[in-house]
């Protein structure tokens, strides 16, 4: 083959440049299928949010914000539901930051290396995993029925808080970590109790990326709906909430309902709705973002 | 070791060593309290998980005790509302619903998730993956809600209009889609953490070796996170599984086992939804056919959460 290749050299340079080419364009062919990829998903998003824009801004009107919920769709308002989600996720976060901060506390701080520990380890993941419904059906038996709290943001609000404590916890744990030990070790060494050393130096230290975790999570039970309807947390509340024992609805729930509904002008009404969701959840992660950037550049590592 | 007063002048200072003393022992009472306290909020995932199986189990054992596990688990029929000697109680067509649903959404986020981790992760310059990275974890942040508005009034009319002739208004294929959509996010950044936690040396070996860019990312990279791959994928799955409202919004509410992507399909979430909207009375067999599909439901999701933990920690062990 050698001396072949060697009589006939201009046969074999030929070949080697076929399949060279070959290679090259497979490769180029590969690098714009992944990159396709990339950009479809893009794609899909660009498509959703200016899709949603055009069949919701012309809904977007004051009496859309302050009206209530109407069976006719020029008349239906969202007020309720605004005022239902804020309720909610002001006593969701009552209930979801200490427990959750405390537990990530617990588990990065204090937790000795046993089997308990590794135990709840597995358990906070997957808790993140069960569907957001389960929670539901837990929320429906526990706090409406046998804690007889009734279809109230109290019960929704419990439901919630369970829902994103694995979050929380999470996002919590990951900021402990980023601060260094050589922290800890000073405060600890000037006699300070392991309490001191956590509350005095470790948190004010992990606060921004705790704060930036806490509101990711909150942007994501923000847009929860199924563990809503299974408190029973449905659409024919036509008042704002007064109160943590009061019935109540929230935006994603008259989304959905309007969503469902066959007549054309609800379209439009749904559409507004998704617009004030979206919006709401774009603050919030953009508060999240500037503060990642604000603090993230004075970080102790 | 705290200097204790002289005999002529007993009285201030035993007090300030007393006082001391006290100030110590409420000191550790204090520190005592507070690991207590932080370990009962760790404890309470363990309480949350256990209220989750006991609420699933009690709930459901009322509806176990009219219909055999046999025929809940075999009977190729769902009829729950009808009148009693029309009843039928078989979970087999909600679950061929939702992982029909499960599928389609694999179909569509599969590649392109996997796509787009390998571009960010092997091709894309530094730059563009910090643009890219973060608007599709936008993406991951829209409520599921909205993905169902978007199958209703985008996708089923341009596959209607495009694609399939005869679609209907609720139909597998749309909510495949946007689950799909929804799912692209998750397993493109496992996929992509996977791939990063691949050795710089395994790929810079191959390069030393005249490997081209496809055959590093196909033939090193890819291989390495096989295992962070496939427990993306797995996540990926379980998380269409548990999806509630884009499903029963898209997908509508007939359960059947026929496998028709153009017509409506009932998943396990969406019967649940379906039930809880109808006021369905408490106490009644309808009412507790909840706890029952909720806890195939969880049982399926845990198991496949479970697994793909296993995967990828066995994955993190080898490279860390």
């Amino acid at each position: 083959m050698r001396a072949n290749a060697a009589s006939n050299p201009s046969i074999q340079s030929g070949e080697f440049r076929r399949s060279e080419l070959i290679a090259k364009t497979t490769g180029a062919v590969f690098a714009i299928l992944c990159f396709c990829a990339t950009f479809a998903a893009l794609a899909a998003l660009a498509v959703l949010l200016i899709e949603i824009w055009q069949s919701g801004h012309s809904g977007l009107t004051k009496s859309f914000l302050r009206g209530n919920p109407s069976s006719l769709p020029e008349r239906a308002g969202i007020y309720p539901g605004l005022l239902g989600t804020l309720w909610l996720m002001g006593c969701t976060a009552l209930f979801a930051i200490p427990l959750g901060v405390g537990a990530a506390i617990y588990l990065e701080e204090f937790a000795p290396k046993n089997r308990l520990t590794a135990f709840i380890n597995l358990n906070i993941s997957n808790l993140a995993g069960v569907p957001s419904i389960v929670y539901g059906l837990l929320g429906l038996t526990l706090f409406v029925r046998f804690f007889g709290f009734g279809r109230s943001i109290l019960a929704g609000a419990l439901t919630l808080s369970l829902l994103i404590m694995p979050v929380i916890i999470a996002a919590t744990r990951e900021a402990l970590k980023a601060v260094p030990d050589s922290l800890r070790h000073a405060a600890l060494g000037v006699g300070g109790t392991r309490w001191q050393t956590v509350l005095h130096h470790v948190l004010p230290a992990a606060a921004p990326g705790m704060l930036t975790g806490i509101i990711l999570a909150f942007s994501r039970a923000v847009g929860e709906t199924a563990p809503l309807v299974m408190i029973g947390a449905f659409v024919h509340v036509t008042s704002a909430p007064a109160g943590i024992l009061d019935k109540f609805t929230a935006m994603p729930i008259l989304i959905y309902d309007w969503a469902e509904r066959p007549q054309d002008g609800f379209r439009e009404v749904a559409g507004a709705g998704i617009l004030i969701l979206l919006i709401m959840l774009l603050a919030m992660n953009a508060i999240a973002i500037l503060l990642r950037n604000r603090f993230g550049k004075h970080k102790l590592a | 070791m705290i200097p204790i007063g002289s005999s002529q002048n007993p009285s201030p200072s035993g007090a300030s060593v007393e006082g001391a003393l006290a100030g110590r022992r409420a000191h550790r009472v204090r520190e005592v309290l507070i690991h207590r306290g932080l370990w009962a909020c760790a404890l309470l995932s363990v309480l949350v998980t256990a209220g989750i199986i006991i609420v699933l189990l009690t709930q459901s054992l009322p509806f176990f005790q009219n219909v055999s596990v046999w025929e809940f688990l075999t009977d190729t029929k769902w009829v729950p509302l009808a009148d009693d000697e029309y009843r039928r109680f078989g979970i087999l067509p909600l679950v061929c619903g939702t992982l029909m649903i499960a599928v389609g959404a694999c179909v569509v986020a599969l590649p392109i998730g996997v796509g787009s981790a390998l571009f960010l992760s092997e091709y894309a310059p530094t730059w563009l993956r910090n643009i890219v990275k973060p608007i599709l974890e936008i993406l991951a942040g829209i409520p599921t809600i909205v993905y169902g508005y978007f199958a209703l009034t985008v996708v089923t009319p341009f596959l209607g209009e495009y694609v399939f002739d005869g679609i209907k208004v609720f139909n597998a294929a749309s909510a495949s889609i946007v689950v799909g959509i929804m799912i692209i996010p998750m397993i493109s950044s496992l996929c992509e953490d996977a791939f990063s936690m691949v050795p710089n040396s395994l790929r810079q070996g191959a390069y030393a070796l005249g490997a081209r860019r496809m055959s590093v990312a196909l033939r090193v990279v890819f291989p390495a996170a096989l295992s962070g791959v496939v427990s993306s994928f797995i996540l990926a799955v379980s998380r269409a599984i548990g999806e509630t409202m884009a499903v029963s919004l898209a997908a509508g509410s007939l359960p059947n086992l026929d496998l028709d992507i153009l017509g409506p399909v009932q998943t396990m979430t969406a019967y649940i939804v379906q039930i809880a909207l109808g006021d369905v009375p408490h106490g009644t067999l309808e009412y507790h056919t909840l706890f029952a599909v909720g806890l195939v439901l969880f049982v399926m999701t845990w198991l496949m959460n479970l697994v793909a933990h296993k995967i990828s920690g066995r994955f993190a062990e080898r490279y860390v």
